[in-house]
């Protein structure tokens, strides 16, 4: 029985830490948002395929929830679950703790630089169609700890986001108010444009992200 | 209710176990050299009277001309306190002897403190960065960090 | 014919649904069972400490709120403690109810949220963590009710707290500790003689008491394992040398005393805020200090007890309006000290129990 020594922990360690400052490297500058369904909105109103409506109509009731809660806001979050604010009314009750089966990612909380290495992972093992959700002050900016040695500034530098939810933390009420601004863009959203999208974000994920370390 | 220890006297006490030792009351604190603290607070542990099986806290400051690492330590047993410091005045190479030998709770303080002031500790038996990346440049509690 | 087996390194963490936020180990396994197993943390660090040294005295206190979120208005307490040690100012009397009420009331909210996420770690998939969200709401309104805020209170200030009680706080919360009761006595029906939970439980994970001294562990960790040290008693700050309360302290310090040991201080606060409210005086409810306070040069550690543990907070002072350097002594980290000791041997469905039942919030863990 082999028994890992004490080097190949340090080689571990050294391993995450390069991850990490070339992450770092990497997000000087933050991503834009995916807004461009704004722009077309009146088109869109005009000509809507009526697959895309029954597509968008099934995907924004059910949306499977995937909640990273580094920190605090991870607490209203799951305070919206509860019978109280009722998130299932909305059909919204599932949320697992697996990338792989999640509609949104909601970040609820401070991220650092040592775990935005492992939010891109989770970003990228969710399957297409996805949508990002910032929730809280410190996932949109940094909040109170934007001036820290450790902190992302701000979490669209390490992934686009679709939807911000200010707030420190946001009641429960904003952050379901926050899901339904959500609801408005999938309803919006159209299966051609989700294909340019999604080979927009495969090919900028290519440049800042080539794939072979996940 | 927790009595705090009078500097003077325990360090009268510790000087008498350990002639020739650099032992001093400064105010509330008893300050000894860095590369004596295990021994001190292994005597400290043991001594009749004093019995500090407990560490309460450990933790260092910067101040510019020196570093100083910060022990609180209680005894359960007798319900008394005191504070400990000492003292390393080389900023590049700060080394301290680490007292995991004598409490285990000291582990991963004493590790934060190498991670975020840069003081080794001699003797830890793991001693690596605990709160931020191997590979992150510098150590941020220092004052001259920017 | 033999059988060739090889160690398997299984990362837990830091996305995890039972690691309380963002904790990891690397935990070596030989089949099911744990052989090694080291902590990795610092996921939210987020660097308060050095933060500290650039606020003024007040404006760090919305920082120590964001460190254990589940008990802010004890970390509140905790930094003020030691502030006013250091600045030597007196609270009146009636801020001094009003924060032991909070303290308590925390502790209770608190508690509740560790017991829920015990179980869920146990594998009864969030039900007691909505039951005990429910209970945690009524106190959480109760908290909005005072400072406006559902989870970072902000409410103490140094020399007092920041707003007197309005006056349907407390009727609301003579109501509340009836409520609170009745719902204490249904949790240890439904749990306490659950055999599930005394199957996985009794016996696992077991603390002696000289380690649990050697290894700086505190709060229920320390109580649970036979060692009758609670601050509230031993070096009495606020107003506790005034309330009559016991000491729930248990004997084996396996995973279900832990569990056994909050659940009896929940009860035990409950009798803390009856008598706190039948004393309540009235009166100021913040000492005069200046909105820039320059505490003297000097330095003061203040240590409460948190619903976790024993949280200390070191100050150094150089007279001017902003700490020179703010130490935050963390109980959750240090209980996670012995891990290795409590988990080699079990399986790791087990060592899942064992960090649950020391419950840990990772804001204060890596600060």
């Amino acid at each position: 029985m082999e028994v890992v020594g004490l080097d190949s922990i340090k080689e571990l360690d050294s391993r995450e830490g390069q991850d990490i400052n070339s992450l770092i490297e990497r997000s000087r500058i933050p991503l834009p948002d995916p807004d461009r369904w704004l722009d077309e909105d009146v088109k869109r109103n005009v000509a809507m395929i009526a697959t895309d409506a029954v597509l968008n109509w099934g995907r924004l009731n059910s949306i499977y929830m995937h909640a990273t809660g580094p920190a605090c806001c991870i607490f209203e979050f799951l305070s919206a679950f509860t019978a109280r604010f009722d998130v299932a009314r909305f059909g919204w009750e599932i949320f697992r703790p697996s990338p792989r089966q999640a509609d949104v990612f909601v970040i609820a909380g401070t991220v650092t630089w040592k775990m935005a290495v492992q939010l891109r992972r989770l970003y990228d093992q969710m399957p297409e169609p996805k949508w990002v959700v910032a929730m809280g002050a410190c996932a949109i900016s940094g909040g109170t700890f934007r001036e820290s040695y450790s902190v992302v500034p701000g979490v669209n530098r390490i992934m686009p986001v679709d939807v911000y939810i200010p707030g420190c933390p946001p009641r429960p009420e904003g952050f379901l108010y926050g899901m339904l601004m959500l609801q408005e863009k999938i309803r919006r959203s159209s299966s051609k444009k989700q294909i340019l999208e999604g080979t927009y974000k495969f090919k900028q994920n290519f440049r800042q992200f080539p794939a072979g370390n996940h | 209710m927790t009595v705090a220890l009078k500097s003077e006297q325990t360090a009268s006490q510790i000087a008498a176990a350990f002639p020739g030792a650099d032992v001093k009351a400064d105010g509330p604190a008893v300050v000894v050299a860095p590369d004596m603290v295990n021994k001190v607070c292994a005597f400290l542990k043991s001594a009749p009277g004093l019995e500090f099986d407990y560490l309460q806290n450990l933790t260092s400051t910067d101040y510019l001309d020196y570093f100083e690492v910060v022990y609180h330590l209680t005894s359960l047993k007798h319900n008394h306190s005191m504070v400990l410091k000492t003292r390393c005045f080389d900023r590049n190479n700060a080394e301290v002897a680490s007292v995991t030998g004598v409490w285990r709770g000291a582990d991963f303080q004493e590790r934060e403190v190498y991670d975020l002031m840069g003081i080794k500790f001699t003797g830890h038996p793991n001693l690596k960065r605990i709160l931020l990346w191997e590979g992150f440049p510098g150590h941020p509690l220092r004052r001259d960090y920017l | 014919m033999s059988l060739r087996t090889q160690e398997l390194l299984l990362n837990v963490g830091p996305q995890h649904p039972s690691t309380h936020g963002v904790a990891r180990f690397r935990v070596w396994l030989d089949g099911e069972v744990v052989t090694n197993l080291e902590l990795v943390v610092g996921y939210l660090h987020r660097g308060i400490e050095k933060l500290a040294e650039t606020r003024t005295y007040t404006q760090v206190i919305p920082l120590t709120d964001r460190l254990d979120y589940l008990c802010s208005m004890s970390n509140n307490l905790a930094y003020c403690t030691a502030v006013e040690k250091l600045a030597g100012v007196k609270v009146p009397e009636r801020a001094e109810y009003i924060r032991v009420i909070m303290a308590e009331l925390q502790r209770i909210a608190s508690h509740l949220m560790s017991v829920g996420f015990l179980l869920n770690e146990l594998g009864a998939y969030y039900t007691p963590i909505i039951y005990c969200f429910r209970d945690r709401e009524k106190i959480v309104d109760l908290f909005e009710m005072v400072s406006g805020q559902r989870m970072m209170y902000t409410y103490l200030r140094i020399g007092g707290v920041s707003q007197d009680l309005p006056e349907e706080f407390i009727p609301a919360l003579k109501r509340l500790i009836v409520d609170l009761r009745k719902a204490i006595e249904e949790y240890e029906a439904l749990l306490s003689g659950n055999e599930i939970l005394i199957a996985r439980m009794k016996g696992v994970g077991v603390l002696s008491p000289e380690l649990a001294i050697n290894s700086s562990a505190s709060g229920p960790v320390l109580r649970a394992s036979g060692i009758k040290w609670d601050i509230r008693r031993a070096e009495p700050y606020s107003i506790y040398d005034r309330f009559k309360f016991e000491i729930p302290t248990a004997n084996n310090g396996d995973c279900y005393d832990r569990y056994w040991v909050r659940i009896e201080e929940m009860k035990q606060s409950l009798n803390i805020i009856e008598q706190a409210l039948k004393d309540l005086p009235a009166g100021e409810i913040c000492a005069k200090v200046p909105a820039l306070i320059r505490p003297p040069r000097g330095e003061a550690y203040g240590h409460i007890e948190a619903p976790r543990g024993d949280l200390g907070f070191y100050i150094v002072s150089d007279g001017s309006i902003a700490p020179y350097r703010v130490h935050i002594k963390p109980p959750t980290l240090i209980n996670l000290t012995t891990m290795k000791d409590l988990c080699v041997g079990w399986k790791l469905a087990d060592f899942i129990v064992i960090f649950g039942s020391i419950d840990v919030v990772l804001g204060e863990m890596d600060r």
